[in-house]
């Protein structure tokens, strides 16, 4: 049951974004949400929601999937929406007591909304097609210039990609003992949180002293196959920057210029 | 190929020591089997091979590299390749052919040649066609077969192997099992079994028996296993068809002792049937 649970959310295909190279998509991502906080009025958000959603079409990711990643963030939207209503001071449309709803508080709690939105959407998009490992790589290559003043980042993705390569294992694990302590008359499902929250302890527990065995024997095996960290290592998989990506980029560029001229003359 | 003289170790300074004036000799293209009981020194020993230990006392010589001999220690690992117990503790990527490609990118191979390597190391534990596969979806003998390529990718002149069938079915055992065969005939790899599985030792063309960190037996296997009695003492089992073969003795038939393969026991028991 627990192996069903998908991580990072990643939703295979071939579209022209699932082929992108993942360091050129991170850097395009950071891009556009630079742009979504440049860019102010009716016509540049106009734009942009058809940019957005052409983007959801090209990735042939279903609209609905896309858009569910919006729910876990309903109430922090609302949230963000209700406080620019009525926090915001200007023309007063409406008043009662000490709450305030003004013309700039409508305008202002509607362009929130729509950041988040433009936000959640894009930035998931980047996750949804783009899978797990090709991520890590692509963010250990966009940070290679920080290891250069001595930031970690060979470890920080190696740490990465063994946290990948564990989760299935330690899911399986964890189905296992739950079924086991199951067998005894363990009972993860009913009673108040206190009383669920400590029937994971003889879950936990074992867990933690297998994932450190564990941890000791990869560590292990890793030194007995010559493993020195960072330093001249060379890889199976070069990825270079290909043609699709240049062009992608390019496309990116055009639209965003597009898009903030427009804004600035509308 | 492996050499220790009057090694000694323990684990913390005072307790009697885990081993005990260990001198053997492996060489060049042997297949040696390592036997002893849970907690007689048998992965102590072997972490010595590639110097993830270093002797207390004594000394002992990799490939002829003094394992003391810091300077040259990848020199000393990538010659003696190591394959444990669990499977899913020595698999460190999420792509199979990435995960045989751990010890040349680590050693700096170039990236042409690195190909080159995984794919030769895959098609000879015969694992080519999952090489784009992610590893946890595959069997336990499966995941093994990947653990040696891993190391074969070093291009190492002797694996020693720590009990690689102890968490696997019977297939998965065979599959592994007839891999080491294969790498020994074919490719002259040195190897170094360590098992619990007697009909797994009968392969080898030497038995080491190790009991509270001494050396008790080194010899041929159908030597080790003529004396039934001294085995068990030992709490050690012996092959199934030597343990027939001593039953059907003590039962006062006239059959020879140290019978350890299915053929030469059904030519014993023709001979004894006329
Ligand atoms: N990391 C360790 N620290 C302390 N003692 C250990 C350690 N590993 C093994 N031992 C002890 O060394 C002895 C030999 O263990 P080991 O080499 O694992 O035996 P085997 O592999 O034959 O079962 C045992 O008594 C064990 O308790
Ligand atoms: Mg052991």
């Amino acid at each position: 049951m627990l192996k069903d649970i998908t991580l990072g959310q990643h939703f295979p295909g071939n579209s022209v974004l699932h082929r992108l190279d993942a360091m050129i998509k991170i850097i395009l991502s950071m891009l556009y949400l630079v742009l979504i906080f440049l860019v102010k009025g009716f016509v540049g958000y106009g734009l942009l929601a058809i940019f957005v959603f052409c983007i959801i079409l090209l990735s042939t990711v279903p609209i609905k999937f896309v858009l569910k990643g919006l729910k876990p963030l309903l109430i922090f939207i609302i949230f963000t929406a209700i406080l620019n209503l009525f926090m915001t001071s200007g023309t007063v449309i409406w008043q009662w007591s000490f709450l305030k709803l003004t013309y700039e508080g409508i305008y202002f709690a509607v362009f929130m909304i729509l950041r988040i939105v433009f936000l959640v959407l894009g930035t998931s998009l980047l996750t949804y097609t783009t899978s797990p490992i090709a991520l890590t790589d692509g963010i250990e290559r966009f940070l290679t210039p920080f290891a250069k003043i001595g930031a970690p980042t060979h470890e920080l993705a190696m740490m990465m990609s063994i946290a990948l390569r564990f989760i299935p294992t330690l899911l399986e694990e964890t189905d296992k003992i739950m079924k086991a302590q199951m067998a005894r008359g363990a009972d993860f499902e009913s009673g108040n949180l206190i009383k669920r929250a400590r029937a994971l302890i003889p879950l936990l527990v074992p867990l933690f002293i297998s994932a450190f065995r564990r941890a000791d024997e990869l560590a292990i095996a890793m030194e007995c196959r010559c493993y020195q960290g960072g330093k001249n290592r060379t890889r199976l998989n070069v990825v270079k920057v290909g043609k699709i990506d240049i062009i992608a980029s390019l496309v990116f560029l055009l639209c965003a210029a597009v898009i903030l001229t427009a804004n600035l003359a509308g | 190929m492996i050499k220790t003289e009057k090694l000694t170790f323990n684990y913390s300074g005072e307790q009697p020591n885990v081993l005990k004036d260990i001198d053997i000799e492996i060489k060049n293209g042997e297949f040696v089997a390592v036997l002893g009981h849970n907690g007689s020194g048998k992965s102590t020993l072997a972490k010595h091979f590639n110097a993830i230990l270093l002797p207390v006392g004594g000394t002992v010589y990799a490939n002829g590299i003094n394992t003391k001999d810091e300077s040259r220690l990848y020199d000393i690992r990538r010659a003696i390749g190591m394959v444990f117990q669990n499977p899913d503790n020595q698999i460190v990527a999420t792509i199979v052919e990435e995960d045989v490609a751990f010890a040349p990118e680590n050693l700096g191979v170039p990236t042409a040649e690195i190909r080159e390597t995984v794919d030769w190391a895959l098609d000879t534990v015969g694992m080519t066609e999952y090489k784009q596969h992610a590893p946890h979806l595959l069997s336990g003998g499966q995941k093994q077969r990947i653990a040696i390529a891993g190391v074969l990718a070093m291009k190492p002149k002797c694996i020693v192997l720590d009990e690689p069938t102890a968490m696997l079915d019977p297939i998965g055992r065979k599959e592994v099992m007839d891999t080491l065969m294969h790498l020994n005939s074919k490719n002259a790899m040195t190897i170094v079994l360590i098992t619990h599985n007697m009909d797994e030792a009968v392969n080898a063309d030497r038995v080491i028996i190790i009991s509270d960190g001494e050396i008790v037996k080194d010899a041929p296997p159908h030597i080790v296993f003529s004396d039934v009695d001294e085995i068990k003492a030992l709490g050690l089992d012996v092959p199934q068809v030597t343990e027939l073969m001593y039953e059907l003795r003590k039962a006062g038939l006239d059959v020879p002792s140290g019978v350890i393969t299915i053929e030469d026991a059904y030519k014993a028991l023709s001979e004894v049937a006329g």
